[in-house]
């Protein structure tokens, strides 16, 4: 299989970047890492008429501390998360999250922006960014705009970034207590039939929640139940209210409103450990 | 497009169509055909190669992105000494039947042993996840990576 045939560009920096995204618009498309664009080329998924290769822009591939957070560039890869000391040390369940995406080959090669920017509800990372209340910021014609993650889904592969706009880095609040990311699939490097990632943030519990649903989710009736003083059983029963799973080829509805709750128990456990 | 790719330590340049696979640029245009095209999915890791030491799914690379990049295919594992101490474990431990997915698990194994020079075995298992065995010969590719890695 072959992507269909498309104009390619390769930009050396954020401006011409976002110079080609405003004069091409809807057209185009544009490729970090690959590991999930180049698959749906190939099925003919994806058909964009022309593709703008950011991997060559520089100092888009980054990790620093910044005051209360952690500062990623775009173009960090999985790979670079699992094992950069300063993920390990401030948000260290990023780190553990990075390691459960896909297998070691997509993760040489895929990237934090490029996930967050597809919008799949099966994603394993964007569950921190939504969890950890993380904030995307993307530059675009206008200069630079800052999206909070609780805003940057809206439904299957559709995020509030507009066309003419590139992710260049995301802020992620330290959060360096227990936490935990149970993932559910039926083989060695398949997408999550269900994912539930639990973190201890200061005195409160973050729950978040994937392939429950068009976006990634925030399981707001477990939070909060536990801030109202639930046990973790208690809490987890509660896992699947106000989600929307679907029915596909993994799973079932009741299925999934199964996995997830014994997941998000199995996930408090080890964020309250 | 015009690019350069040094593959097995040769630089040579190439006009591509961009939306040629990296696979197909190695086998159809360097003529290197040890690397197999299995899923073309990215699911079986049958086409795995390193891309700056890297193991990735050739499938899933265009090759106007390895433009200036070095690749190391299966062909390029052998030195004047012989074979690679992959290759020779993956013999000695009979790691291969129909020998399809064999030069995509070795190179899984290249990158891992680079990655982490003395994994145990659940770790030589996470380290191949991406890279699928048809005939599910898996107990003796966790021996050869084993064997090659060598006492800690």
């Amino acid at each position: 299989m072959i992507p269909a045939a498309f104009a390619y560009h390769r930009p050396e920096t954020v401006d011409e970047t976002v110079a080609l995204l405003s004069e091409l618009g809807d057209e185009a498309t544009v490729l970090a890492g690959g590991q999930s664009l180049l698959p749906m080329m190939k099925l003919r998924l994806a058909a964009p008429e022309a593709v703008i290769d950011i991997g060559r822009v520089p100092d888009l591939r980054f990790v620093r501390e910044g005051k209360g957070h952690l500062v990623i560039g775009a173009l960090t890869r999985h790979h670079d998360l699992e094992r950069d000391p300063l993920v390990g040390k401030r948000c260290p369940l990023l780190g553990e999250v990075a390691k459960k995406v896909g297998d070691p080959q997509i993760r040489h090669r895929g990237t934090f922006g490029g996930t967050l920017a597809h919008g799949d509800p099966a994603a394993d990372l964007p569950a921190v960014a939504v969890a950890l209340d993380a904030t995307i910021v993307v530059v675009g014609p206008q200069g630079r705009r800052e999206i909070p993650a609780s805003a940057l889904y809206r439904s299957y592969f559709e995020t509030s970034i507009a066309a003419d706009e590139l992710i260049v880095e995301v802020r992620i609040p330290f959060t360096e207590g227990a936490g935990g990311y149970e993932k559910f699939t039926r083989q060695a490097q398949d997408w999550a039939t269900v994912g539930v990632l639990a973190a201890r943030c200061g005195g409160t519990i973050r729950v978040a929640l994937v392939s429950m649903g068009h976006t990634t989710l925030r399981a707001g009736a477990v939070e909060l139940a536990l801030a109202g003083g639930a046990s973790i059983d208690e809490a987890a029963a509660l896992a699947a209210v106000g989600t929307a799973p679907v029915e596909d080829l993994r799973a079932g509805v009741e299925y999934r409103e199964h996995l997830c709750r014994v997941l998000t128990r199995r996930a408090l456990e080890a964020a309250s450990a | 497009m015009r690019i350069q790719i040094t593959v097995n330590g040769e630089t040579r340049s190439h006009d591509v169509e961009p939306r040629t696979l990296l696979v197909h640029h190695l086998r159809d245009s360097m003529g290197l055909n040890g690397t197999n095209v299995g899923c073309d999915t990215s699911s079986c890791g049958a086409c795995t190669v390193l891309l700056d030491g890297l193991s990735v799914k050739s499938c899933t690379v265009l090759a106007v992105q390895a433009d200036g990049c070095e690749v190391v295919t299966i062909e390029g594992l052998e030195s004047a000494e012989g074979f690679h101490p992959l290759q020779e474990a993956f013999r000695a431990s009979h790691a291969l039947q129909c020998g399809f997915c064999t030069p995509g698990m070795v190179m899984a194994s290249v990158s891992l042993l680079a990655d982490e020079p003395h994994p145990d075995e659940a770790r030589i298992r996470r380290g191949i996840e991406g890279n699928l065995c048809r005939c599910t010969g898996y107990h003796n590719i966790v021996r050869a990576v084993r064997a090659a890695s060598g006492p800690r």
